[in-house]
């Protein structure tokens, strides 16, 4: 029956269709709606029964009193970001270090051993051994513990239905830059992932607030870059301050990250809603969902599950190759010099005026494909060029037991304070993953809205740290 | 009685005709779906539990948040329940299919044109007023749906009782009240499903009736038109309300032709006063 009858073709379906239109005026779509709502209620006032007792005390409505109040919502939701930080960083030290005795200082020798029985030649043994299955091992040992505490705590405040609230916090400021409220939601997803965060913003009707939506989902820091800021917090800012303050300070350093990035999304959306970018706010109405008490034991499974190996194996995954790349770059020489040499010499320059260096700019080259694998690259390439490997070839890192062995190595590669600062804020402004960057053209569909979303981020991560540097060593003297 | 409820058939051992032997028979497939006997897709407004209902039904761990548009594209995964296999589709959850958002067109799409064998709506018990603006408007594009009331367990807390056989008999499709996370309810709506997909029920949903004089006369004009031009199409209504509201989609539709993919000759039948409940089964059922 897929052939079309000779009484109605479909073009005078569409001329009928048109003229009535006309007939029935404009009010026609708001009628329509009006229509379904009516019977909606009708319908539903038959079949529910409410209580007749008087509306009991809401204990949902007391806690949204308080969470979304103008002087308590903000500081109740630095309070919780911090508690959660301060978990992960205070909890994540003592299984890293397990975990690094384990995967590299025991595992390392015997699979020597091993290689040496089998008599492999030093080439493959290197590249197997020192390149893949040592970055593989960093990987692991950085990055699952922190992950194993955040993702669970994080997915405990969505399941219990936060992260709405916390939308709804931010969403004022979002129409002050002319940018789409549901951006907030999109923005929360995007501190998982930012490929997700920008499958997120098909919620927001009109195009021109879901590119800004999309251009400045990078602000917000992802599961990639979690751990490098955790990291990077405890080592140096936590040993800023007594041992005792170590874990507030590092979650509170975090957390101002985190916040910059917000207030950077902010900053960029008023920018961007004024200059290409320019048009009407549209309005929105957000349902703030009732509070669940989540299920804990399932919820921990599943992220640690879901998110905790999913990301784990996308970083295991790009570490295999990164590792061998890293591995040989660092043992192929052209003239007594390695080629990762020639290319940390290259960028130095540059690295240094903008108070990073440039093995964590190669990082950044490398890490192009995966953020979560910065951290280890950088380890690698510093213990090539300081050569601190104790008597291990080059490429090799070495074993690395606690943070302050990771703290001397990093002060033998020349590290300051400043390093550790702008590294923080590098990471936070670079170019979004390659998968990001891809997630973005599809979406958008335009070259010219996906360069600017790889670019943008990119030179305010050089205007920054440029900036931080030049003050920091001005007033350093 | 809108909805032809089934009647169990004697069979030589009595077992397979009791649902609890169905019961027994799911089988999680996960993302295997392939040689799907039947589509199903789960629609349904934000927060409502679609995904923990797709979670459940297909073992699959799509993660589920408690906030509106986590879902925003297709999620698909497979069943098996009794002897058939089932693909499910989680569509993006949306208020309605009338606005022009991406995830309502996705949604709103895939009803129309990806032809589910069956609908699944999520509903939350505790806000069915707000719930049933959806289901009318998805009732109006398909005849094949089954209800599902989900978060009873919040409406009981709430002290509110949702009267589940009323609204059946009123939107003349099944309704089953579930609390998916704890995992109630999912052997009943399983059953609704099997029933019809298979067309053990046969619905009759109810149809938007409150029109303005003007528009009830335009329809009187555009539907025969429609009918005769896509004979057998089971929603000529709603496409003649979408064309008079200006809906590009359905205009491009229309004028390609790709309406007429949609007809479905059995239907005709059912419409007739003669139709028979027998009649009305989906030939492929029978086979």
């Amino acid at each position: 029956m897929t052939t079309l009858s000779s009484t109605a073709n479909p073009n005078d379906i569409l001329q009928t269709a048109e003229s009535l239109r006309w007939e029935i005026g404009p009010e026609f779509h708001e009628q329509l709606m009006e229509g379904i709502y009516t019977e909606a209620t009708h319908l539903a006032d038959r079949a529910v029964t409410r209580p007749d007792e008087k509306p009991r005390f809401d204990l949902d409505r007391t806690i949204d009193r308080i969470v979304t109040s103008r002087i308590w919502g903000f500081p109740m939701m630095l309070l919780l970001f911090t508690v959660v930080f301060w978990l992960t960083i205070s909890g994540a030290n003592v299984p890293s270090a397990m975990l690094s005795s384990l995967l590299i200082d025991k595992a390392v020798p015997l699979l020597h051993q091993g290689a040496n029985w089998l008599s492999l030649p030093w080439w493959i043994s290197g590249l197997l051994i020192d390149g893949m299955y040592l970055a593989t091992a960093w990987v692991v040992s950085v990055m699952l513990p922190p992950m194993a505490i955040f993702f669970p705590l994080f997915t405990l405040l969505e399941d219990f239905g936060y992260l709405p609230r916390v939308a709804f916090n931010l969403d004022n400021i979002f129409r002050k830059s002319g940018a789409h409220g549901k951006q907030a939601l999109s923005m929360m997803m995007g501190f998982g992932c930012n490929a997700a965060g920008v499958v997120a913003t098909r919620i927001i009707d009109s195009p021109r607030e879901r590119i800004i939506a999309i251009i400045t989902n990078n602000f917000a820091l992802c599961n990639g870059r979690w751990p490098t800021q955790i990291l990077i917090a405890s080592i140096f800012m936590g040993g800023l301050v007594p041992a005792y303050l170590g874990g507030l300070i590092s979650a509170l350093s975090v957390v101002g990250i985190a916040l910059l990035g917000v207030l950077l999304s902010f900053v960029v959306s008023w920018g961007l809603s004024r200059t290409m970018l320019k048009g009407e706010v549209s309005t929105f109405s957000l349902e703030l969902p009732p509070y669940r008490p989540p299920r804990v034991w399932q919820t921990i499974y599943t992220s640690v599950i879901d998110r905790t190996l999913i990301v784990l194996w996308r970083a295991v995954v790009f570490a295999l190759p990164a590792g061998a790349v890293i591995w040989l770059s660092a043992n192929i020489t052209i003239g007594g010099t390695s080629i990762a040499e020639y290319l940390i010499n290259f960028l130095n320059p540059l690295g240094i005026l903008i108070g990073l260096n440039g093995i964590i700019l190669v990082a950044y080259i490398v890490a192009i494909p995966a953020n979560e694998i910065v951290i280890p690259t950088i380890l690698m390439l510093t213990v090539l060029v300081t050569g601190v490997g104790g008597g291990a070839g080059a490429g090799v890192m070495f074993e690395l037991q606690s943070q302050a062995d990771t703290l001397a190595l990093f002060h033998a590669g020349g590290w300051t304070l400043l390093t550790a600062v702008n590294l923080m804020l590098f990471s936070l402004l670079h170019n979004p993953c390659s998968t990001t960057i891809y997630t973005i053209y599809r979406e958008t569909g335009s070259k010219k809205w996906t360069a600017v979303s790889v670019l943008l981020p990119l030179a305010m991560g050089f205007i920054v740290t440029f900036f931080v540097a030049q003050i920091w060593r001005l007033l350093a003297g | 009685m809108e909805t032809k409820l089934k009647t169990p058939q004697p069979t030589a051992s009595g077992c397979e005709g009791c649902p609890m032997h169905n019961a027994g028979n799911l089988r999680k497939l996960g993302v295997n779906m392939e040689n799907s006997d039947f589509v199903i897709a789960l629609a349904g407004n934000p927060n409502t539990g679609k995904s923990t209902v797709f979670n459940a039904l297909t073992g699959l761990r799509q993660h589920t948040g408690n906030w509106p548009g986590k879902t925003v594209t297709r999620a698909e995964g497979g069943f098996s329940y009794g002897d058939k296999q089932y693909k499910m589709v989680d569509l993006p959850g949306t208020y309605s299919l009338l606005s022009t958002s991406l995830d309502e067109e996705v949604a709103r799409d895939f009803i129309l044109f990806g032809q589910p064998d069956v609908t699944v709506i999520v509903v939350d018990a505790t806000r069915l007023e707000r719930n049933l603006n959806l289901v009318l408007q998805v009732l109006e594009i398909t005849d094949r749906a089954v209800v599902c009331l989900n978060l009873i367990d919040e409406a009981r807390r709430h002290k509110l009782t949702v009267d589940e056989r009323r609204l059946a008999r009123d939107l003349g499709v099944p309704v089953v009240p579930t609390a998916a996370r704890q995992g109630e309810g999912l052997q009943d709506l399983l059953a609704a499903i099997h029933d019809v997909a298979t067309g053990q029920i046969i619905c009759k949903p109810y149809r938007i009736k409150t029109e303005s004089q003007a528009i009830k006369q335009a329809l009187a004009t555009l539907v025969p038109q429609i009918e005769a031009a896509f004979p057998g199409l089971p929603n000529a209504r709603w496409v003649a309300l979408r064309l008079l509201d200006g809906d590009e989609r359905l205009m491009q539709a229309v004028r390609q032709g790709e309406l007429g993919d949609l007809t479905r000759p059995e239907i005709v039948s059912l419409n007739s006063p003669t139709a028979t409940a027998n009649q009305a089964i989906p030939l492929e059922v029978l086979s």
